[in-house]
């Protein structure tokens, strides 16, 4: 907050934000129908920008203390600002990194199938970047709704009545979910006088006790919301239709999507209503444990009764999400190192496995992503993408996944649910493996011999025809 | 007015929370509608309900009408006519596609 840190490379800061609002409202002014070839260029030279932008911002935030960009240099309780600690910059990287790979898959054909594919990419990114440099509670939100709107489209590219079906819920849902942050945030102001996180953990911690009861339903709500972005349980129905029925390029970003719950949780839950809260402190501690483990438990058990590998990925996400509950469940610094490491790991490896889904869709006609017997896939690369990212999502020794994951078994041992913890973490990852290995199998080793054409209607992934 | 001003935040939720449950596209755009102008007003009610005072900083009174909820009221109107707009989009894209007003898309809903 000092004058010192307002130098050149804190400019830097608010890059990842403005740099892809800027460039998505150059390609809309474009427009993607004349200049296609410039409108590809100019969106993979931004996600290039962000990626070495983040890498500097993640070089940059590894030993100081969180760096803060006031907008316009207002100062910090009355102006919007911007923070950058390692965890934004971490998350940054990862968006940078899953944005560049949606950009540079969708140049095989997808980004032509609907319009303004690239805009929207860029305005998505914008929100996620936003929503993981704020330092602010309403601007949460509002990038929230950014990069919900953003998804919105990107959720529909490629037309289709399937994506118009889950899109509609996919609204609807959302749009229930930023009242009740809207209701929270307000709630929150009118106690409190301030949106600011770092000066909301103040006046939460000395508000007046008469006040707790509110402060806590505030606190609650926001935890309703952010469980709602994570997919966490009684709230994450909407989840598998959405992740399947979006085009391949747009679940490899969305990947990251429900990390951004997470991430919100971990924030929020830890920076205003920490150990240190007052009568508002460890507000939500004892809901994650236990919600974990529900989402764990029946993410499982959609994942194995999974009909396409479209759907089995978007399940995989929902286990991840369970894992990083559990894991920030455990309330102590080693489960949270854990959940860090395996919300990397799990975002790249949800994208990658969603990018595996799309090559095996393209080299299936007629069968698409649907687990059952098709034509032949010759394309050695993809069998051995499709066992890199089975590895992956599922936490298998080579890969960093296995880590993570010793990380938050070893964190749940000390917890109080330790032995449903761990039931839910082995039982996930077992049926998880004989999930992948049975897609696997399926997919790769039992070409159709006689088949001609599939008696069922495709899965929802090779449903994509063009539409304009 | 507080007592108003509540009960009508609570009405105006409830109703859209009711119409929200319906199952056609139409009453839950509706719903949503209802829900965002209750969510509008509870925020412009957190900056405390007041009448008369003047909205910006002067010499003289004491109270001041506390712009911050306006702001935020403001930046939430414009989200959820946007997001409303874009519903009704996809309703009647969905309707066009489906032949039906059914929310999942079905030709005919147990009931409405």
């Amino acid at each position: 907050m000092s004058a010192a840190m307002v130098s050149a490379v804190g400019q830097l800061v608010a890059l990842p934000f403005v740099l892809p609002v800027m460039v998505a409202g150059v390609l809309l002014a474009l427009g993607d129908q004349r200049r296609a070839r410039a409108c590809r260029t100019l969106s993979i030279v931004s996600c290039a920008g962000l990626l070495a932008c983040s890498g500097l911002l993640l070089g940059w935030s590894a030993g100081d203390a969180p760096a803060v960009y006031a907008m316009g240099n207002w100062p910090a309780p009355f102006g919007i600002v911007f923070v950058l600690d390692r965890l934004s910059a971490l998350m940054l990287a990862v968006t940078a990194v899953l944005g560049l790979a949606c950009a540079w898959y969708s140049l095989g054909g997808w980004d032509s199938r609907g319009r303004h594919f690239h805009a929207l990419l860029q305005l998505q990114l914008a929100g996620l970047n936003g929503a993981f440099l704020t330092g602010d509670l309403f601007n949460l939100f509002v990038c929230f709704e950014l990069l919900l709107i953003a998804s919105y489209g990107l959720m529909l590219h490629g037309g289709g009545v399937e994506r118009l079906r889950a899109t509609f819920h996919y609204v609807v849902y959302n749009l229930v979910a930023s009242s009740v942050f809207l209701i929270a945030a307000g709630l929150l102001y009118g106690m409190t006088g301030t949106l600011n996180l770092a000066d909301l953990a103040i006046e939460v911690a000395a508000a007046p006790a008469e006040d707790a009861a509110l402060l806590r339903s505030a606190g609650l709500l926001l935890a309703v919301v952010f469980a709602v972005k994570a997919a966490v349980l009684p709230l994450a129905f909407w989840l598998q239709g959405g992740y399947d029925s979006a085009s391949p390029p747009v679940a490899c970003l969305f990947a990251v999507m429900t990390k951004l719950g997470v991430y919100s949780m971990i924030r929020v839950f830890t920076v205003v209503f920490g150990a240190n809260a007052g009568g508002a402190s460890d507000l939500a501690q004892p809901w994650w444990l236990p919600a974990g483990i529900a989402t764990l438990l029946f993410a499982a058990i959609a994942a194995a009764s999974a009909r396409s590998l479209g759907a089995l990925a978007a399940q995989l996400v929902a286990v991840s999400a369970g894992t990083l509950l559990i894991a920030v469940g455990t309330g102590t610094a080693q489960g949270l190192g854990a959940a860090l490491l395996y919300l990397l790991h799990a975002s790249l490896a949800g994208a990658l496995l969603f990018l595996v889904c799309g090559e095996v869709v393209a080299s299936r006609p007629g069968a698409g992503a649907r687990l059952a017997p098709g034509p032949r896939i010759g394309e050695w690369r993809t069998g051995l993408a499709f066992l890199f990212a089975a590895l992956a999502a599922a936490g298998l020794p080579p890969l960093s996944g296995f880590v993570a994951k010793l990380g938050v078994l070893r964190a749940a041992l000390e917890a109080a649910g330790a032995a449903a913890a761990w039931i839910a973490l082995l039982g996930s990852t077992l049926v998880a493996v004989i999930a992948l290995a049975r897609a696997g199998s399926i997919l790769f080793w039992r070409p159709a011999a006689t088949r001609s054409g599939p008696s069922e209607p495709p899965s929802r992934c090779s449903r994509s025809q063009p539409s304009r | 007015m507080e007592l108003l001003v509540a009960s009508g935040i609570g009405i105006l939720f409830g109703t859209g929370v009711y119409l929200l449950l319906r199952a056609r596209t139409f009453p839950v755009m509706l719903g949503l509608t209802f829900i965002s102008y209750a969510v509008n007003v509870f925020i412009f009610a957190m900056g405390r309900l007041a009448s008369g005072v003047p909205p910006l900083l002067r010499e003289g009174p004491e109270l001041h009408a506390d712009p911050l909820p306006q702001a935020l009221v403001l930046t939430a109107i414009v989200i959820s006519f946007a997001m409303t707009a874009l519903v009704l989009a996809l309703a009647v894209a969905l309707n066009a596609a489906t032949g039906s007003d059914h929310v999942d898309g079905r030709p005919e809903g147990p009931r409405s």
